[in-house]
C-alpha cells in the first residue's frame, strides 16, 4: 500500500472502507497544507475538491455586505469540509479557512465523480459516508436555528 | 378524658333537635362550627349557630352542568347530596396570606401567621371525609409538611353524614369512598326519618367524639336503629347517578398521552377552571407577593388551576398552550399522576366536577371512552365507532 | 412558629460581592442575615424572593464547600429575576431552600464525569464542577463540554480559563455563530460529544441546559454508547412552592421541584417527547 492510500484510509471518514475502494480514491488524493489564515475555497468558487482533514481548524464563514463574517462551523481533525463535491452545480456557497496549520487529503472532485458513476458499489459507498455527514449537519442547524440559548420571546 | 367520654365504636341516637344542642355545645367548647346553609341558590357551606341555619327541607337534583335545590316532603336537615363548595375553603383557603415583612432601615423582620382557629364541620359527606383524608396526605405527609394546613387540621373537629340520598352525578361507590363514611370522623350521623320519626343515629369516631356526644340527650342504639341506618346507605350505594371503572385506569391514563379523545374534549371544554375549584382534592396554588408604601410586603397564597394558561409558565411561554393539553393533565393527574406521588386516587367520586362543568363534561364519560378507544388510537381519525 | 420550621417563610438575606457575567446576568453572593447558612448539594436550589415583586427559584452556582454563602448566577428573564439580577451589595432579599435533588457526584467516583453545559445551564452544574475537580484524583477522565450562544455570552470566563490550563480535565467551548477573532469552536454541544475521550461504559453524564439542547445532547451521548441510566439532566418547570405542594411544577407523575430537579435520564425520556405534557 502506498502512502497516501494508507493515509487516506486512515482518515475516520474512510473506517471500514474496502482497500479495494480506498486505492481507486487514492488515485484522486493528494496531500494539502494550509498556513493560518489561508483559504481551502473560497463561495462562487467551483467545488472542485474534497478535504479531509488531518490536522488543524478549518472555519466555515459566510460574509454579508457592511458585517463582520460570520463563522457558523468549525471543522477538525478526523473530520470533512466540502459536501458540495456531490451537489450539482458543484460550487462553494461558503468560505472555508484555516483558523491553524491545517493538513488536509484533498480528492479531486471530477475525479471522484466520474469513478464513481463508473462504478456504482463505489459510489454507494461514498454515498453512505456522505449522507450522514450531510444529516447530521442538517440536524446541528437545526438546533443552531432555535437558538436555544437566545431570550425566548412569548 | 375518656371517663367523662363515649367510647370510639359507641352508637347511641339523638333527636332532630338534639342537632341544635350539638352546634351549641361545639360553640360552647370553643369550635368555630360550620355546617350546611341555603344561600343563592345553592346549598353551601359557613358558619352556623343553630338549627334554624341548617337546609331543613331542602334537596338538590343534580346532572352534567346542571344543579337545582328543591324542597323536600320531609325536614331532612341533610337531604341533599353536595353543593359547590367543600371543606377545602376552611381547610385550605382560597386566599391565605403566608406572611409579612416589615422593613425598618436595612433591617426585615418576616412575621408568620397564627391560624390558631378550631373548626367543627357539621355535615361531612363520605367522599369528603375522604377528600380530607387525600389532602391530608398532600400537605401533611411529605417531605415538607403545610404548617398552617397541619394546624387547621389539628384543631378540626368533624361530623360526618352519611347520605340518605344519591346525587345525580355522584358515584362514590366506584371509588370505594362512601356513601358510608367508614373512619376519620369524631362523630358520625345517620339520618333517620320514617312517619313522624326523625331521628339521629350517632357512631362515636374519636375520644373527642364520644365527650361531645356525652354532653347530649341520647338513647343508646337498639339493633332495629343500627339496621335502619345501614337499610339508609345501601339505598342511597343503588342509586349512584354514575360509575367509574377504575381497575387499570392508572395505565389506561398513562399510556394513552396522545388519544384522539382528549382533542375531542379540548372541543368542548372552555378551561374555565370551574372543576378544579369545586373539586375537593385539588390543591394547587399560585402566590403573589404585594407591597405597601409603608415598607411592609406580604406573600399571598390563591387557588390556583392547571386549566390557566400562566399555570406552566416558564421563561418563553407556557408549557400547555392548548386546551387539551390542561384537560389532559388535570384529569390525568387527578386519576393516574396522583396514585404515583400520593398512593390514592385524587378523585373521590363526588360529582362536583360534573355538575358545575358549564359545558357538562363529564370525568366518567372521559375515562370510559379513553377505555373503549383504547389501542385504536394510532389509527387516525377520532377512533370512534 | 420560628421562620426555619416553615419551609414557607424566607430568611432575611443579604447581597455580598456582585458579579456581572455577561450583559444581562451577574452572579449574587448571599449571605445570611440569621444563622449559618445551610449546607447544599450540588445541582439544588433556592427560592429567591425580591420583596414586594416575588419569588423565583434558581440554583445554586457556587462552591458547596465554601460555607459562608450562597452564589447564584441570575438571568434577567422576568419581573423577578430582573429584579434580583439589579441588586447591589448590602441589598436585603428572602432566601429559602436548598431544595430538590443534586447532581450524583458520589455516585460518579471511580468512573468518567462528562459535563454537558449549553448556556446558563453551566450555572447549576458549577457546584458539581468544584466538588469533581476539589477530589479529582477519584475519578477516571473528567470532561466538560460547554455550549453558548457566542463568545460574548461565555460564563465565568476567567475561571474557564483556568480550568482549561489543569492538565486534568479536558474542556471544550462551543458557540453557535461567532465572528473570525474567536479562536474556538462554532457549533452545537453534542457535537463535540464524538470528539472527546472517555469510557461510555463507565462514565457518568450530567447535561444542563435548554430542554431541546439536552434531549439532543442525550441523544448524541447515547450514539456515543452512554446508557440513559448514567445521563442525568436538570429540569426546568414553573415552581411556586419548591416542596411539592402548589402543583405548578409537574412533570407526568413527577415533582420536578422534589423529584428534580436532577433527575435520571431514563425515568423521564419518553415524557420528554410528549409535546405539552
Amino acid at each position: 500500500m502506498e502512502g497516501l492510500e494508507r493515509i487516506v484510509l486512515a482518515h475516520p471518514f474512510f473506517a471500514g472502507f474496502e482497500a479495494e475502494l480506498g486505492q481507486v480514491v487514492s488515485g484522486c488524493a493528494r496531500n494539502l497544507r494550509f498556513e493560518t489564515g489561508q483559504y481551502l475555497f473560497r463561495a462562487g468558487d467551483e467545488a472542485n475538491e474534497i478535504f479531509l482533514i488531518r490536522q488543524g481548524v478549518v472555519s466555515i464563514e459566510i460574509a454579508a455586505p457592511g458585517q463582520k463574517p460570520t463563522v457558523f462551523a468549525t471543522e477538525r481533525e478526523g473530520e470533512i469540509v466540502g459536501a458540495a463535491w456531490m451537489v450539482p452545480p458543484y460550487r462553494w456557497r461558503f468560505d472555508a479557512r484555516a483558523t491553524s496549520l491545517t493538513r488536509a487529503i484533498g480528492i479531486d472532485a471530477r475525479c471522484l465523480r466520474e469513478k464513481c458513476e463508473a462504478d456504482d458499489h463505489l459510489g454507494y459507498e461514498m454515498m453512505k459516508r456522505f449522507l450522514p455527514v450531510v444529516a447530521r449537519r442538517l440536524d446541528e442547524t437545526r438546533l443552531q436555528m432555535l437558538d436555544v440559548y437566545g431570550k425566548q420571546s412569548a | 378524658m375518656a371517663q367523662d367520654g363515649l367510647s370510639v365504636g359507641v352508637k347511641a341516637v339523638i333527636g332532630r333537635e338534639e342537632i341544635g344542642a350539638l352546634i351549641a355545645a361545639l360553640s360552647a367548647r370553643g369550635w368555630r362550627v360550620l355546617g350546611p346553609r341555603v344561600r343563592d341558590g345553592a346549598i353551601i357551606y359557613d358558619d352556623v349557630a343553630g338549627l334554624d341555619d341548617l337546609p331543613a327541607g331542602w334537596t338538590d337534583t343534580q346532572e352534567a352542568g346542571r344543579y337545582r335545590i328543591e324542597r323536600r316532603t320531609d325536614a331532612a336537615l341533610f337531604g341533599y347530596a353536595v353543593g359547590p363548595h367543600s371543606w377545602k375553603r376552611f381547610l385550605h383557603p382560597p386566599v391565605e396570606r403566608l406572611w409579612q415583612a416589615r422593613r425598618e432601615g436595612d433591617k426585615v423582620t418576616i412575621i408568620a401567621e397564627k391560624n390558631d382557629e378550631k373548626f367543627a364541620f357539621l355535615g361531612v359527606r363520605a367522599c369528603e371525609l375522604a377528600a380530607i383524608m387525600v389532602q391530608d396526605r398532600v400537605f401533611m405527609e411529605g417531605p415538607y409538611p403545610d404548617t398552617a394546613y397541619r394546624k387547621r387540621r389539628e384543631n378540626t373537629f368533624l361530623i360526618a353524614v352519611n347520605c340518605g340520598e344519591a346525587g345525580g352525578t355522584c358515584f362514590c361507590v366506584s371509588m370505594k369512598t362512601g356513601p358510608k363514611a367508614q373512619a376519620g370522623f369524631d362523630l358520625a350521623l345517620t339520618e333517620l326519618i320514617e312517619g313522624e320519626r326523625h331521628e339521629f343515629l350517632v357512631e362515636v369516631g374519636s375520644e373527642a367524639g364520644g365527650a361531645v356526644l356525652a354532653d347530649l340527650p341520647r338513647r343508646p342504639a337498639a339493633p332495629e336503629d343500627i339496621a335502619a341506618a345501614e337499610a339508609v346507605t345501601a339505598r342511597t350505594a343503588n342509586a349512584m347517578g354514575r360509575t367509574l371503572e377504575t381497575e387499570g385506569l392508572k395505565e389506561l391514563l398513562q399510556g394513552n398521552p396522545e388519544h384522539p379523545r382528549w382533542d375531542d374534549v379540548a372541543q368542548r371544554c372552555l378551561a374555565c377552571a370551574n372543576c378544579t375549584m369545586v373539586c375537593p382534592t385539588c390543591f394547587c396554588t399560585t402566590i403573589a407577593d404585594v407591597s405597601a408604601l409603608d415598607g411592609t410586603a406580604e406573600r399571598v397564597r390563591k387557588w390556583d388551576s392547571c386549566f390557566s394558561l400562566d399555570f406552566s409558565y416558564i421563561h418563553g411561554g407556557s408549557v400547555r398552550k392548548e386546551t387539551k393539553s390542561r384537560y389532559r393533565q388535570w384529569m390525568t393527574h387527578k386519576l393516574a399522576h396522583w396514585i404515583d406521588q400520593f398512593g390514592t386516587s385524587g378523585c373521590v367520586g363526588c360529582g362536583r366536577c360534573i355538575t358545575w362543568c358549564p359545558v357538562g363534561i363529564d370525568i366518567t364519560e372521559e375515562a370510559a371512552s379513553i377505555r373503549a378507544d383504547s389501542g385504536k388510537c394510532q389509527e387516525g381519525g377520532n377512533g370512534r365507532a | 412558629m420560628t421562620a426555619a420550621e416553615d419551609p414557607f417563610i424566607p430568611l432575611p438575606y443579604c447581597v455580598g460581592r456582585v458579579r456581572r457575567e455577561t450583559g444581562d446576568t451577574a452572579s449574587l453572593e448571599l449571605l445570611p442575615l440569621a444563622g449559618p447558612r445551610p449546607s447544599f448539594k450540588a445541582g439544588q436550589f433556592n427560592m429567591l424572593t425580591a420583596f414586594g415583586v416575588g419569588e423565583v427559584a434558581i440554583s445554586m452556582s457556587g462552591d458547596p464547600a465554601e460555607t459562608e454563602g450562597f452564589v447564584h448566577t441570575v438571568r434577567n428573564v422576568g419581573a423577578v429575576s430582573g429584579a434580583l439580577a439589579r441588586l447591589e451589595t448590602g441589598a436585603a432579599l428572602g432566601l429559602r431552600g436548598p431544595f430538590g435533588t443534586a447532581w450524583p457526584t458520589e455516585e460518579a467516583i471511580g468512573a468518567d464525569v462528562l459535563i454537558v453545559a449549553g448556556g446558563l445551564g453551566l450555572a447549576p452544574l458549577r457546584p458539581a464542577i468544584y466538588e469533581v475537580l476539589a477530589r479529582r484524583e477519584r475519578y477516571g477522565r473528567v470532561v466538560l463540554l460547554y455550549g453558548t450562544r457566542s463568545p460574548r455570552d461565555i460564563l465565568y470566563r476567567a475561571e474557564m480559563g483556568r480550568w482549561r490550563r489543569r492538565l486534568d480535565v479536558d474542556i471544550e467551548i462551543t458557540v453557535d455563530h461567532a465572528d473570525p477573532a474567536w479562536h474556538g469552536n462554532v457549533g452545537v454541544v453534542p457535537r463535540l460529544i464524538p470528539r472527546m475521550s472517555f469510557d461510555p461504559q463507565n462514565t457518568f453524564a450530567m447535561v444542563c441546559g435548554p430542554e431541546v439542547m439536552m434531549r439532543f445532547t442525550a441523544s448524541a451521548l447515547h450514539e456515543a454508547g452512554v446508557s440513559f441510566e448514567r445521563i442525568w439532566i436538570s429540569m426546568e418547570r414553573n415552581m411556586k412552592c419548591a416542596i411539592g405542594l402548589c402543583g405548578h411544577c409537574q412533570f407526568g407523575p413527577d415533582f420536578i421541584c422534589k423529584d428534580g430537579p436532577v433527575m435520571r435520564y431514563d425515568r423521564i425520556a419518553s415524557l420528554l417527547a410528549v409535546r405539552e405534557i
